[in-house]
């Protein structure tokens, strides 16, 4: 069956956690559900075109390529719907934030870390566009390099160095 | 930037993956199938439909029932020759199989004497198609032979053939393979197994029960 295409359902369920993972990381736990179902309808209505080479090995970094552009749209349209003077608050603070710090503090985490970690996962959310998704895919997704650049639609050493330059911006954050 | 600070962001990065985010992802994912049965965007549907044989596996396209699979035949097996055979958009959702199951229920529980269901007839061969629309025509609790049933299909001398078409039905219970017999009233052979034939020509009425057919 080298060639033949999983029946859609398996590709779902096999590539259901790291694309949920991606978005929630980028986009936010509140706007998640729509980019994710909007990524895998995207990806339904595309699928029994893919070429047999795209089918081979990379169904994970061709559905996490969608699931990049929806993450894109996404923050555009924040964008748009952000007031002129955009600050920190308008971009960062969307509703679903305080829903992620609210089920942290119900389960494992203790107040403190649920609180650094919000401030985290909002400065990747404002990280520019290129950097966010490679920080996400490397170390949410779990990709390596080279289908990082393969989701991200750039070479391996350009992904390397926006996941390099989004982590040094993001250590300025947690080590406040 | 220490070492050890890069360790504490790359793992407070990786605490994003974590048992909550699986149940969610698995949530999300079902709410994505049952909207894309909904707008009927899959070209195939399936859903594991309860039987006294077991759990059976049902699929069906906007045409009709494609296909009715017993529990020991392995589904994905199933699915992949679907995928290959029909159309890789196969999804899993109960919502387009509910009158399979209703239909299938009132047939077990002996309230239903003939399936209403369309029939996609797609993976059935030209001469197997014969056959099984001459088998379908079988009313519920009567019997034919393979001879009986080739010659409705057109081929009075190739009940033998007749008996690989009905083996290779893909659809069983709907299409009832299970009432052609031997000339005789031996029972054959049976896809499912000969003591689902059995069961099925006995709820039918169409076999005195306990009879020790062969």
């Amino acid at each position: 069956m080298s060639d033949a295409l999983p029946p859609f359902q398996r590709f779902l369920d096999e590539h259901r956690d790291p694309v949920w993972r991606f978005l929630v990381s980028t986009v936010g736990p509140a706007e998640a559900e729509d980019c994710f179902q909007e990524t895998f309808i995207a990806a339904l209505r595309a699928y029994p075109r893919l070429r047999a080479d795209a089918r081979r090995h990379n169904l994970r970094a061709w559905v996490l390529t969608i699931a990049h552009r929806k993450s894109l749209d996404e923050h555009r349209a924040r964008a748009r719907r952000a007031a002129p003077v955009e600050d920190v608050a308008a971009v960062g603070a969307p509703g679903g934030r305080r829903r992620r710090a609210e089920t942290t503090d119900a389960g494992r985490d203790a107040d403190a870390g649920a609180w650094r970690d919000d401030a985290l996962w909002s400065a990747v959310e404002r990280l520019p566009d290129r950097q966010r998704s490679a920080v996400v895919l490397r170390y949410v997704a779990d990709l390596p390099h080279r289908e990082i650049a393969a989701a991200i639609g750039c070479s391996e050493q350009a992904a390397r160095r926006s996941l390099h330059e989004g982590l040094s911006k993001l250590r300025k954050v947690v080590s406040v | 930037m220490s070492a050890q600070s890069e360790r504490e962001l790359e793992q407070a990065l990786r605490r994003n993956a974590n048992e909550d985010s699986e149940r969610s992802a698995a949530a999300a994912a079902r709410r994505l199938s049952a909207r894309i049965a909904a707008e009927g965007l899959a070209d195939v549907s399936y859903a594991p439909v309860d039987s006294p044989f077991g759990t059976l596996l049902a699929a069906t396209t906007k045409r009709g029932v494609v296909r009715v699979a017993f529990p020991e035949e392995d589904p994905d097996a199933v699915l992949e020759r679907l995928a290959s055979r029909l159309s890789p958009r196969v999804i899993e959702a109960p919502a387009p199989l509910e009158p399979v199951r209703r239909e299938l229920d009132e047939y077990f529980a002996g309230r239903r004497h003939a399936f209403e269901l369309p029939l996609d007839w797609t993976l059935i061969g030209p001469f197997a198609q014969r056959v099984l629309h001459a088998t379908a025509a079988i009313p519920y609790g009567s019997v034919l032979t393979y001879g009986e049933v080739a010659a409705e299909a057109g081929s009075p001398r190739g009940s033998r053939a007749a008996g690989n078409a009905l083996g290779s039905n893909p659809i069983p219970i709907v299409i009832p393979c299970h009432r052609v017999l031997r000339t005789g009233g031996a029972l054959g052979g049976y896809g499912g197994g000969l003591q689902r034939k059995r069961y099925l020509l006995e709820l039918e009425g169409a076999l005195p029960a306990g009879l020790p057919a062969t």
